[in-house]
């Protein structure tokens, strides 16, 4: 009985977690824009959404920018780190205080912040803005996944490196960075996910025709229904499912999930 | 590595083997799709960045403009006057034209926001007809040149709605609820208000204006929404029975559905022109003005009045049109109906009290 | 010297990048352009006091409290089920909470235009049972869903992490000692998880009292919640003295509720800021 009742509760939950999606993908193959009546199997929508312009330079946009900015979120982020574990007292609380400001104000405030900056100081809005905001909100996730790696390591095998002769770049290469390296890839890849998937931020801070799919999926849908976006959803889906596929392929058990926000939370 | 929500108690010793190469299948992924979006992105020389209303404009155009005067055109788009005019007040914007309306570019040109246009430099501005030129807003059109223009007034489903309708009290009418499209622009839907209650839509008299937010709050419930561009699209496809809108999208709503009717009510409405400026500040003022007399070309002009719906002030372009076009009372109505119409002006600080006022009326429940 | 270097970028960064742009806002919150040039002015947050700004705030607090009581009253339980799970399957349930989370946010907001609309999916299908069509879009019901479907899994996430780290002797010793299951949980696995609800309950109120996407695209403008608020002062008012006031009253009331939280959590284990 009970067996059953927790089984009946999962099923129902995760028909509410995937109904709306299955949705989105069904309908991506309706010939017609309806999403109430299905009038016959077609794959317009998608040739559609491969001949919108703003659609592929949105993608292009979010890709480099997702790409350079944990790029070097996760250089900086890494050296940031490494001083502060050595670091001590009231100045790294405050550093570490001011670190977690972007990951605890809400995404309102930081973009209006740095779009008042950016104004203010009379930058052009566009890529470069949209990129350093995107440093700015995700180098404080890096850190704080590589920050427990540093604290792990023992100070006397640097020390040992360094007295045998290698330089602090060779030191750091051969003995600090293979010891932090899995934190190194969860901060990239947490920066990585943030910036692909950020809208408020980069709503505030891009302008002259520089979007990102966010940004473009908001004001299509601020537009009334377009099945161009259901067939956007079924190939995101469709490359989710595969990077976790090969995500779990590779780490040899478990499933190698990442959910910034809440896996941050739990370590600050 | 901390990559996982691990269940086993000795999760955490994760190959690192199995992490690098994640990240090497993640990079390759990564290269492939930049190189294949890359390839969109492909850069000549100039730019002109054109900033619009959603939809105003048959996009083949712009690419008709790139490859005759080779530049590339970055195209933007906003959804009120009231969101151009904050972009363009606040800077860090690299606007070469933008599209205002006439009380917008009033206020534009009194806060020094847009540059002057040189008309001689478009050759095409004879084609306009007189009527759209030399309007109070500009004078002279110093700083501006017409694109299109309109009225405002009722467009109805005449398969949901059996009565003829002729009056701003329909929008009220609660045998509508929730069938019921308003703007969300503050301007346009408080203007509906004030003509519905027989005031100017330029009033400065605030209980005039507190009267206009009562009668707004108090249709509140029967409205379905307050919408964009999405308003098209709902009507169309009947989520609505009734909504205010402007002349050009009722043409466009009128050709995709023909149950659906377009009045000016009886009241009397809102006459509008959007005109095309330079924004202060634009890097390509030169190309600005080919592009503005591009526009003015009547071919040119043509391809976006049939493409958009809108009425064109361009003679040259009126000429061409099909007659079935030309001859649509919703976009170009006779002259005794626009008798009773009235221009939104620039109401200077005043606009405070219809900020607030259009706030009220959004947060209301 | 070393670790001086290292740090160095980052400091300049984030002092760029996140101290003086907050102070920023700060400013633009106490100065106003008056007649006379700029001006100290509390006049943004005297505005804020007005009745109609804050029903605007109480309304957004209203809405976002009820979303996260809903995604804790759903997920409370499902996290307990899959901990009760093996292994394996709590690893799939996992996944597959997760999975649409990767999804873009906005699609997962979109999704439900298509399928709550008048001539959408769900009305279709009670017109094949004859029910004539709902309004079911564009009011706050909607908006509660959307917010309940974004953030549920924020919600079982921490709580299910807990759970699976508890000392599951606890619980077979009070067994033992004779308490009844209902027992057990109220008086030994609630209050352990509490580190992790406590999490929880900020990952989902947090997102969800700032929102201006959720109520943009499913309230169909019909609920102004202080996040449109400050979008509609920044980007269609120009008011960006009231704007950074709203702002800084949004940041203060959820960094005051992050504190009072952590504070609740005494032991330590969820949670813990500055």
């Amino acid at each position: 009985m009970s067996r059953w009742l927790q089984k009946s509760y999962l099923f129902l939950i995760f028909t509410f977690l995937y109904a709306p999606i299955a949705v989105l993908i069904v309908f991506s193959f309706n010939d017609s824009k309806s999403t109430s009546n299905w009038s016959g199997f077609s794959l317009r929508w998608y040739a559609e959404l491969f001949q919108d312009d703003k659609i592929l330079s949105a993608l292009y946009y979010t890709l480099a920018i997702a790409l350079i900015s944990s790029l070097i979120s996760t250089v900086m982020g890494t050296f940031a780190a490494f001083g502060l574990s050595q670091m001590r007292g009231r100045f790294k609380g405050f550093v570490l205080g001011v670190n977690n400001l972007p990951i605890l104000n809400p995404d309102i405030v930081t973009g209006i912040a740095l779009m008042s900056l950016f104004v203010f100081t009379g930058t052009r809005l566009g890529f470069m803005t949209m990129l350093m905001a995107h440093i700015t909100f995700s180098t404080p996730y890096v850190i704080l996944s590589v920050l427990p790696k540093f604290k792990q390591l023992s100070s006397e095998m640097l020390d040992a490196a360094l007295d045998l002769g290698a330089t602090p770049w060779y030191a750091f290469r051969k003995v600090i960075l293979p010891e932090i390296m899995p934190g190194i890839i969860t901060g990239f890849l947490m920066a990585f996910t943030l910036s692909i998937d950020d809208f408020v931020i980069s709503f505030f801070t891009t302008g002259g025709g520089v979007s990102n799919l966010s940004i473009e999926i908001y004001s299509m849908a601020r537009r009334g229904i377009k099945p161009e976006i259901n067939a956007l959803s079924t190939l995101m889906f469709l490359t989710v499912l595969l990077l976790l596929f090969v995500i779990n392929r590779r780490s040899e058990k478990g499933a190698g999930v990442v959910l910034p926000k809440t896996d941050t939370l739990e370590r600050m | 590595m901390k990559l996982n929500w691990n269940v086993n108690a000795n999760g955490k010793e994760k190959s690192r083997i199995g992490a690098r190469g994640t990240l090497k299948v993640f990079g390759l992924l990564m290269v492939v799709l930049l190189l294949m979006s890359g390839c969109a992105a492909s850069e000549p020389a100039e730019k002109l960045y054109v900033y619009n209303w959603g939809d105003y404009i048959d996009e083949n155009v712009l690419d008709e403009f790139e490859t005759e005067f080779n530049v590339e055109v970055i195209y933007d788009t906003y959804a009120t006057n009231e969101d151009l005019y904050v972009k363009l007040k606040q800077g860090g914007t690299p606007y070469d034209i933008a599209i205002p309306s006439d009380y917008m570019i009033e206020k534009m040109i009194r806060e020094d926001l847009v540059e002057p246009i040189d008309l001689a430099q478009i050759s095409n501005f004879t084609a306009i007809d007189d009527r759209f030129k030399d309007l109070d807003f500009d004078p002279g059109n110093k700083f501006s040149v017409p694109y299109m223009w309109g009225t405002v007034g009722i467009i109805y489903n005449t398969a949901m709605i059996d009565e003829e309708i002729d009056s701003w009290n329909a929008l009220w009418d609660p045998k509508y609820e929730k069938q019921i499209l308003m703007l969300d622009s503050q301007r346009d839907s408080i203007a509906v208000a004030l003509k519905k209650l027989g005031y100017s839509i330029n009033t400065k008299s605030l209980e005039e204006l507190e009267a206009a937010k009562a009668a707004l709050i108090e249709q509140k419930p029967l409205v379905l929404a307050y919408a964009g561009d999405n308003l098209k699209d709902m009507m169309i496809g009947g989520e609505a029975a009734i909504a205010f809108c402007w002349s050009g999208d009722a043409v466009y709503m009128i050709s995709e559905n023909e149950d659906l009717a377009y009045v000016i009510p009886k009241e009397g409405s809102n006459l509008w022109f959007d005109n095309i400026v330079i924004p202060k500040g634009a890097q390509n003022v030169e190309m600005a003005h080919k592009f503005i007399d591009f526009l003015s070309r009547p071919e040119i002009g043509q391809k976006n009045a049939e493409y958009i719906g809108y009425s064109t002030p361009n003679k040259e372009t009126l000429a061409l049109l099909d007659p079935e076009i030309s001859g649509d009372k919703t976009a170009y109505p006779d002259d005794a109906d626009l008798a009773n119409l009235e221009v939104l002006l620039d109401l200077g600080d005043f606009i405070e009290a219809y900020n607030r006022v259009w706030t009220e009326v959004k947060s209301a429940r | 010297m070393l670790k001086r270097l290292s740090t160095a970028p980052y400091l300049l960064w984030s002092f760029l990048l996140i101290v003086v742009p907050l102070v920023m806002v700060l400013g633009y919150s106490l100065i106003r352009t008056g007649p006379g040039g700029p001006e100290f002015s509390l006049n943004g947050f005297i505005k804020f006091t007005d009745p109609l700004y804050l029903k605007v705030l109480g309304l957004s607090v209203w809405i976002a409290l009820q979303s996260t009581v809903l995604c804790l009253v759903i997920g409370y339980p499902l996290a307990m089920i899959m901990s009760g799970l093996k292994p394996s399957a709590q690893r799939t349930t996992m996944t597959m909470i997760v999975l649409p989370m990767w999804m873009n946010f906005l699609l997962r907001t979109y999704a439900w235009i298509p399928i709550l609309g008048r001539n959408g999916l769900l009305n279709g299908l009670l017109a094949t049972i004859g029910i004539p069509p709902l309004n079911l879009l564009f009011n706050e019901g909607a908006v509660l869903l959307g917010m309940v479907y974004n953030f549920l899994p924020f919600m079982v996430l921490p709580i299910f992490t807990v759970l699976i780290r508890m000392d599951r002797s606890v619980i077979e010793a009070a067994q033992d000692l004779g308490a009844n299951r209902l027992h057990v949980f109220w008086r030994v696995t609630l209050p352990l998880s509490l580190p992790g609800v406590v999490s929880g309950v900020m990952m989902v109120f947090m997102p969800a009292v700032s929102t201006f996407v959720i109520s943009d695209l499913l309230g169909g403008s019909q609920v102004n919640l202080v996040g449109n608020l400050i979008k509609d002062q920044f980007l269609s008012v120009y008011d960006w003295n009231f704007g950074a006031s709203i702002s800084v009253v949004l940041m203060a009331l959820i960094l005051v509720s992050m504190w009072i939280l952590g504070k609740t959590d005494k032991n330590g284990s969820g949670v813990s800021f500055f």
